[in-house]
């Protein structure tokens, strides 16, 4: 049984990180919204099946938070953002898929050296658990500098942020408060970036950062 | 005495993936006209018409050389030997040990050398096309094969087929590398077999068209023995991912007869839900353009190695 | 006493040398030469053979540096090499008794070319660092003379002078190696081996052993001159530079970091096995998107190094963690790649030249359809094509099998970064044999099928006989290397025990000649099988159906859909079966660029299509080097312009310095 729980654990959190590689894959936005509540959904099966594993009720407060959330709340809004905006057919250029990927792959690998080697004296599960985590928050970050486009950039950052919860998960004793903290922090950020970006479309009309940088003078 | 049982056995193996590659063939073109509510042909039609053209005479190029003539044999060949080489319904049989996955796949990339080098024999642009489509689909396809063989053999210890077939049966593991190794292979299994989304076996003068691009020149019984030979690589395919991720039914090594029919029940059941899948993916998805799909079989790649990655980790805890 | 077989057969190389400069302007000098030449490869071979398995002999002369003189030694591994050397020098001298009448200057060839070989011959029998780097620059320079033999073009004398740079900075940095690792008692082999090094030392060695070998093999970014250096000799002298000059830059490495160095430590094989793998693939692209045939080779000739170099750094893997069985599975698979590239490369070497005397053309583009003028050299180079794209049953597969199957064992290696650096490289490694075979396909395809796209490749006749020997020889040897490989393997036995401490398992007594690196349920293949099979497979198949089916035949126009074009430049060329992966891999790789100039309608002007392909290593590396060496020049040219006074403060100056320097000297 001990065996069995650790495939699944190590299944939910790989499928995590597998799943921030459809992210980095994706260049349509509305797939890139599917792939996202897809990641918000492995994110609290892999929590949920620590509060099992760990015997940590509190646990599935924070599985709960994160399907109600990231997998309903979020992505629901996202697609209306994406509807007004009418950016939801757009299809992104990316530079370079395959090289993006193959960097992200390098990123795992130094992630999961990093981890494993730091945190030998702890159980398989959290180093596990860590290694990944480190893996989903330094993919998010490479989509957060690969995209152009300011809702993509806003998924990134939450994808991120997803990583951060698992690391929490993993790490047994991490009060709720701080998750629940975490949690309602990023749903502020959204708030804040969503109406951030209604603002900057009816200056700019568009949401393309690139535009941005021009007007502020940088790049030619 | 075991001997000529092992031989026996050997030999039924090669007959029966001979015999059945062809019906594969037409049950998934009768399940895919049928999911397109079309009555479609007999599930029998490819030996109909492999047998006519196997009676037609061969029209040769004027300036085709004995390349072009001897290839097609080497092709079927190399395929037929691969074919035979995968557990289908017993595992351990006599020649099983002469090669590997490692090995299998090379010679299926035999097969693709001399499909390829036929292609330019006589010197038209579809056939250079063709081979040179061949060539790049074959480059991206390859390392993600061997890097799903990484992922199997570092699971199983083994890369002998045999062997992985009775780890996997004995050691059930959920790992997220095992998932990533079959998504992996059942792209590859598509684009080598030039499958939708990446090529369409069905259609002729197009110029997105590989496969079909090399054969061009080919008809008669050289033609019939590439169809032949294309069916065998399909059938080998699902008998691959057959026996490697649902290994259930295969006889052991040295078992009954009792075994080996419950082995080949098996092994017609999967065959028929492969090809099921098959045509199912084929209807619901639409062709790709050509370059996009490297992009497909570079995922097929970052998936082998993401599942190494990871089976690196859980392996060293 | 086979070391003074071997000596005595240099001196008589040394002495073809001479002889063929007395014979310059006789008719049969050509034939006579390489005749001596074959002659006296095959006594080398003869005691490579022998020595495989015997105990290392010494001899010294009393030549070289006073009071020390020159020291030669015969081991198993300079047996190896040795053996692998002279096979492919009597088949390249077999070779050119033919193709030597082809020779316009033949003077400028024959006195260099025993001097090549003798020079080879004694860098793999020196036993100490002085007669070592004398034969190495030895060898370097009489195969300088040999790619300047066609000095009138242009590009030959800038390959030569690129050529001399680079081997000039190899031997620069082979001799700081040894001089750093010299022991106090002298520069004998015998003595460094004995000698306790400081820690930092051995890892200096490495990387100025990498520096002066790898150059010489050409490892990337150190490889610039040899795409240019190879084509540029006549094909016999391509072949032994491609096929065996690498080679013995591959024994200065495994001589010096196996053998000379001592216990490996764990960074080393991180830095082999990155630069094995990243040559690897970049060799094998470079050469993809050639359409000249000889160079399209050389860069080949790069990738196939690179499958060498990571087999020997799977062994410094091993090595450095005491899995001495799994150091021996990896070295014996680079070392059997050795041999099996020198096998096809001098094949497919030997094809080259039969083409471009037989047509007067390197360039692919104005080639083809000559399957059907010279079908034998298109058999024959067929075999080549299929062994070196790594496709059983044939040689070039089981060495890279032999090295995925070390590549499998690596995860037992306790460094994390090794752990995840080698599947990576095990990536490479199969990108690159994907590759490869597109490239053979390419070069088979756009050389010898299709429509003849010149005149002169109409022309185009079989080649003389000694030629096409040579030619099957070595076809031959690639499919009995394919399917009796445990003959090999048991014969690299020595010389893999003799460096690592383990050896594999001997593989003859197996059934069937079957090889099992480790243990038959991890892995095994039968090459004699698997051929025996196909044949078998392909012939009851061929005659089931002429039997049963229809045996008729007829000939007819090509259909090509309906729309065939009479002209041969329809066909696909060179560069357009390259385009897919130039689309897809070339712009990382190499900043393709492609640039289409399309004429408006109405415009009579014709549409023009510019790729541009850009060696990154002379970008990033040797334009910048070349700039600062040009500046530092353009300084001192101004030392020219002195006045008396001013050189005479120069002078005083650099004394006061000098004193400086040894009064501070501890």
């Amino acid at each position: 049984m001990g065996n069995l729980s650790f495939d699944i654990a190590h299944l939910f959190a790989g499928g995590l990180v597998l799943v921030s590689f459809m992210l980095l894959y994706q260049d349509r936005m509305s797939g890139l919204i599917n792939i996202f509540t897809l990641h918000a959904v492995v994110l609290s099966l892999s929590v949920g099946w620590q509060a099992y594993t760990q015997r940590a009720w509190h646990l599935f407060v924070t599985a709960a938070i994160a399907l109600i959330f990231k997998a309903l709340i979020i992505p629901l809004s996202l697609r209306r953002i994406m509807v007004r905006l009418r950016i939801h057919r757009t299809v992104e250029i990316i530079g370079g898929v395959g090289v993006t990927m193959l960097v992200g792959i390098g990123l795992v690998a130094l992630s999961m050296v990093v981890m494993l080697r730091a945190t030998a004296a702890a159980d398989p599960l959290a180093r596990e658990d860590l290694a990944f985590a480190l893996s989903v928050v330094l993919l998010g970050l490479l989509m957060m500098v690969t995209r152009r486009n300011a809702v993509s950039q806003v998924i990134g950052f939450m994808s991120l942020e997803n990583g951060l919860i698992l690391a929490a998960a993993g790490a047994k004793g991490m009060p709720l408060v701080v998750e629940i903290s975490v949690a309602f922090s990023v749903l502020i950020a959204f708030i804040v970036i969503g109406v951030f970006l209604f603002r900057i479309r009816e200056r700019f009309d568009t949401v393309d950062v690139h535009q941005l940088d021009q007007f502020r003078g940088e790049y030619r | 005495m075991a001997l000529i049982v092992d031989l026996a056995a050997q030999g039924a193996q090669m007959i029966v993936v001979l015999a059945l590659a062809p019906l594969l063939l037409g049950f998934t073109r009768s399940v895919k006209a049928r999911l397109l509510r079309r009555r479609g042909p007999s599930i029998l039609q490819p030996y109909r018409d492999l047998l006519r053209l196997l009676r037609k005479e061969v029209v040769l190029a004027d300036n085709a050389s004995w390349l072009f003539r001897t290839a097609p044999y080497a092709i079927f060949a190399a395929t037929w030997v691969a074919a035979a080489l995968v557990p289908t319904f017993a595992t351990g049989l006599m020649f099983s040990w002469s090669a590997d996955l490692i090995a299998i796949t090379a010679l299926l990339g035999s097969a693709r050398f001399f499909l390829a080098l036929a292609g330019m024999d006589v010197g038209t642009s579809f056939g250079g096309i063709g081979s040179s489509r061949e060539a790049m689909f074959a480059s991206l396809a390859e390392p993600a094969m061997i890097m799903i063989v990484f992922i199997v053999s570092l699971i199983a210890g083994s890369t002998q087929l045999s062997v992985v077939a009775a780890h996997m049966l004995s050691h059930l593991e959920l790992r997220v590398s095992i998932g990533l190794a079959l998504i992996g292979l059942v792209i590859v299994a598509i684009a080598e077999n030039g499958r939708i989304p990446v090529d369409n076996p069905a259609t002729h003068l197009e110029l997105t068209m590989v496969h079909e691009a090399m054969v061009l020149e080919y008809s008669g019984r050289h033609l019939a023995v590439i169809e032949l030979a294309a069916a065998l690589k399909l059938l080998m395919y699902l008998s691959l991912i057959a026996c490697i991720f649902f290994p259930w039914g295969l006889a052991p090594y040295g078992a009954g007869p009792r075994d080996m029919a419950f082995g080949a029940v098996a092994y017609a059941i999967k065959l028929a839900v492969g090809g099921f899948f098959l045509a199912l993916f084929e209807t619901s998805t639409a062709k790709m353009r050509v370059f996009r799909v490297p992009e497909f079989l570079g995922a097929a790649l970052m998936l082998g190695l993401l599942g190494t990655l990871l089976l690196f980790v859980s392996r060293s805890l | 006493m086979s070391i003074m077989v071997v000596l005595w057969s240099v001196g008589a190389l040394l002495a073809t040398s001479v002889l063929a400069v007395a014979m310059t302007g006789r008719i049969a000098a050509s034939r006579i030469v390489y005749a001596l030449c074959c002659g006296v490869c095959l006594l080398l071979l003869g005691a490579g053979v022998t020595h495989l398995g015997a105990v290392a002999e010494t001899a010294a002369l009393p030549l070289g540096l006073p009071w020390v003189g020159a020291h030669f030694r015969l081991d198993a591994l300079s047996a190896f090499f040795l053996t692998v050397i002279n096979l492919t020098g009597a088949a390249a001298s077999f070779y050119a008794i033919g193709y030597g009448a082809h020779e316009q200057h033949p003077s400028r060839v024959l006195p260099f070319f025993p001097a090549f070989l003798a020079g080879m011959n004694l860098v793999i029998v020196a036993d100490d660092a002085f007669s070592f780097l004398v034969a190495w620059e030895f060898m370097s320079l009489s195969s300088w003379a040999l790619v300047l033999a066609h000095h009138h073009v242009a590009e030959n004398r800038r390959a030569g002078f690129v050529y001399l740079t680079m081997a000039s900075f190899g031997t620069l940095a082979l001799l700081m190696a040894f001089g750093l690792i010299a022991a106090p008692s002298g520069y004998a082999f015998a003595a460094i081996r004995a000698a306790t090094h400081s820690p930092w030392k051995p890892g200096l060695v490495l990387a100025l052993t990498l520096l002066g070998a790898g150059s010489k093999a050409g490892l990337v970014p150190l490889h610039i001159w040899l795409p240019l250096a190879h084509p540029a000799a006549p094909s016999h002298v391509s072949a032994l530079m491609s096929g065996v000059m690498t080679k013995v830059a591959v024994y200065g490495f495994v001589r010096i970091v196996f053998d000379l160095l001592g216990p490996p430590a764990w960074w080393w094989s991180l830095v082999v096995l990155s630069l094995g793998g990243v040559t690897a693939v970049m060799g094998v692209l470079y050469a993809l998107m050639q359409h000249d045939l000889k160079r399209l080779l050389a860069y080949h000739s790069v990738e196939n190094i690179g499958i060498i170099f990571i087999g020997l750094g799977l062994a410094l893997a091993f090595e450095a963690y005491a899995m001495p069985s799994a150091a021996a599975l990896s070295l014996t698979a680079g070392l059997l790649h050795v041999f099996n590239h020198s096998v096809f490369k001098s094949l497919l070497f030997f094809g080259a030249g039969a083409v471009l005397t037989s047509t007067g053309e390197r360039d692919m583009e104005h080639l083809g359809g000559l399957i059907h003028r010279m079908p034998q050299t298109a058999f024959a180079f067929l075999v080549g094509c299929i062994a070196i794209s790594a496709l059983p049953p044939f040689n070039g597969f089981v060495s890279e099998w032999l090295t995925f199957q070390a590549i499998l064992l690596s995860p037992q290696l306790s460094s994390w970064g090794l752990k995840f650096l080698v599947p990576a490289v095990g990536g490479l490694l199969a990108l690159s044999a994907a590759l490869a075979a597109a490239c053979f396909v390419k070069a088979f395809g756009v050389t010898f099928l299709g429509r003849p796209r010149s005149e002169a490749a109409e022309r185009g006749r079989e080649t003389d006989r000694f030629s096409l020997a040579a030619m099957f020889v070595f076809a031959a040897l690639c499919l009995v290397a394919g399917i009796a490989p445990g003959l090999f393997i048991d014969a690299l036995a020595p010389v893999v025990k003799s460096l690592v401490g383990d050896r594999m398992p001997a593989q003859l007594g197996i059934e069937w000649l079957s090889i099992v690196p480790i243990a038959e349920s991890r892995s095994s293949y039968n090459g004699l099988l698997v051929f025996v099979f196909i044949v078998f497979s392909a012939l009851v198949a061929a005659q089931i159906i002429h039997r049963f089916g229809s045996h008729a035949l007829r000939r007819g126009p090509a259909w090509d859909c309906g729309y065939p074009d009479p002209s041969p430049a329809t066909q696909y060329t060179a560069s357009s079966f390259a385009q897919p992966i130039r689309r897809i891999l070339g712009g990382v790789a190499f900043g393709a660029r492609e640039r289409v100039d399309m004429p408006a309608p109405g415009d009579a002007r014709a549409a023009r299509l510019d790729i541009t392909i850009r060696d990154r290593a002379w970008d990033v590396l040797y334009t910048p080097i070349a700039r600062g060496v040009e500046f530092g020049a353009d300084q001192l040219n101004q030392l020219h312009f002195l006045t008396i006074r001013g050189y005479l403060s120069l002078v005083f100056v650099a004394l006061v310095g000098l004193l400086f320097v040894v009064a501070a000297w501890p």
